[in-house]
């Protein structure tokens, strides 16, 4: 279904290639959680990935020492709005999961405050998603996911979990917090994957 | 409504938010009426063919054809609830913006748009408790920033209409006297069987004869008028990203649970 709205004829006609279905260029950077900002030390920050087999776990210190990425990504948020080009200092999740074992297929992404999000492990390895601590050359705003959130640029932005402390290996793909309530299970913005 | 990646809030059963909502999908709706709202608002009611109804709290998306394909969709909140397929939306006009000046100032009556959802099963309220069962009543602080009113008003509206014995506060923060929406039905809600509690907050300018100067609202303001932590309310708080992480700040200062606080944040589009 679509239909022309009588009298609109929009502003911007620099329709850019880079921008998925239904989305509109921003040069602010939006905020939408669903609570309050957790305020996360980076003393007391702790990174775990769990596995059927055990626990790989990472502090702030041994973080920083990890081979770290500048990253150059467009990104594209549910709520119809992207930002091209942005600029972050993280770890790839190959890195971290260079040394781990696992035969399970699915993660769920934790926060700090309780926030999950679910990704398939394939999404996340070659070179396709990070933990990232720096945004635009500054370590990350509180209230844009920081000290650490996860960065998986290919997909909607609330995948790109803020706060995150860890990852959980899953059998199957099980939903997060916004895939309960009411967004996609995958999430790819250039389907228009927003809504189950 | 912007970056989606974050809530520090509990997760909700699967079951209870699938059952809980209907589906969305596209719909064609007409425009029945639109009105003032404010200086800067219009108020829009729509007949949305085969709308499935939604809850308080939830949003839809506005999607915008322009004759050569062109199209811009934007989400806002909806200021209505329950079955009816009458949709009332209040839309506030951003200075840059390119679909809320269209919607503000160009539509009319008889008008179409094309509409998706309802959508969010999170940012939502429904009601308990009936009359005889007060014991599970939990009280609800709903505070909004300017046009973050238009999701607390559809909640507070909905508590009003269920007869729910919950005890509500609404703290609204907002310019001028005349920059108050929805406010012949707030005034109502206030004196209805099913009370609403208001205070407001005016930043700009006050009425006149008002007790306090105008300021943007203080901590000390925000301990003053909300439900004490102590009576765990449900708080939902939805205005511009400055005034949410102020006010949910705060919050958690004053001993509100993270998980007890729902926020809805107005990006910059």
């Amino acid at each position: 279904m679509s239909f022309i709205t009588r009298g609109f004829s929009g502003r911007s006609r620099e329709r850019d290639d880079r921008l998925p279905p239904g989305q509109t260029l921003v040069h602010d950077f939006p905020v939408l959680s669903a609570g309050p900002t957790p305020d996360v030390d980076t003393a007391d920050w702790e990174f775990t990935i769990r596995t059927e087999s055990g626990e790989h776990r990472w502090n702030w210190d041994e973080f920083m020492a990890l081979d770290i990425e500048d990253v150059s990504t467009d990104i594209h948020c549910v709520t119809h709005w992207s930002k091209l080009g942005t600029s972050w200092r993280g770890v790839s999740l190959d890195t971290l999961f260079a040394d781990v074992e696992t035969e399970l297929e699915y993660v769920m992404a934790h926060s700090y405050g309780g926030y999950t999000t679910n990704v398939p492990l394939e999404e996340l390895l070659d070179g396709q998603a990070w933990v990232a601590f720096e945004f635009d050359g500054e370590p990350l705003d509180p209230e844009h996911g920081g000290p650490a959130r996860l960065l998986v640029p290919h997909l909607y932005f609330w995948k790109s979990a803020k706060w995150v402390r860890g990852l959980e290996m899953m059998d199957q793909d099980e939903p997060g917090f916004w895939e309960q309530n009411g967004y996609h299970l995958h999430g790819d913005p250039w389907k228009e994957e927003r809504y189950w | 409504m912007s970056d989606a990646a974050g809530g520090s809030t509990q997760v909700a059963s699967p079951g209870a938010a699938l059952r809980a909502v209907p589906r969305a999908g596209w719909h064609a709706a007409t425009v029945a009426a639109t009105r003032r709202e404010t200086p800067n608002a219009t108020r829009l009611e729509l007949d949305v063919d085969g709308w499935p109804g939604n809850a308080p709290g939830q949003h839809l998306d506005v999607r915008l054809t322009a004759p050569d394909g062109y199209t811009a969709t934007r989400s806002y909140s909806i200021a209505s609830s329950g079955p009816s397929t009458r949709v009332v939306l209040a839309i506030d006009k951003l200075p840059d913006g390119e679909v809320s000046p269209f919607l503000v100032d160009e539509v009319r009556a008889g008008d179409q748009l094309e509409v998706h959802g309802p959508l969010g099963a999170f940012f939502v309220w429904r009601p308990g408790s009936r009359l005889g069962a007060a014991a599970d009543a939990r009280p609800v602080q709903l505070i909004a920033g300017g046009s973050g009113v238009v999701p607390l008003y559809a909640i507070a509206q909905a508590h009003a209409d269920a007869g729910d014995l919950a005890p509500f506060r609404l703290l609204y923060s907002v310019r001028t006297p005349e920059d108050v929406y929805f406010a012949d039905e707030l005034r109502e809600l206030v004196a209805a069987s099913a009370p609403l509690r208001l205070d407001l907050v005016y930043t700009r300018r006050t009425p006149e004869g008002w007790s306090k100067p105008a300021g943007r609202i203080t901590r000390k303001a925000l301990e003053d008028a909300v439900i004490p932590a102590g009576e765990r309310p449900l708080v939902y708080v939805c205005g511009s990203t400055g005034f949410v992480e102020r006010v949910a700040d705060w919050l958690v200062e004053l001993g509100h649970e993270a998980r007890s606080i729902r926020t809805e944040r107005y990006g910059g589009m």
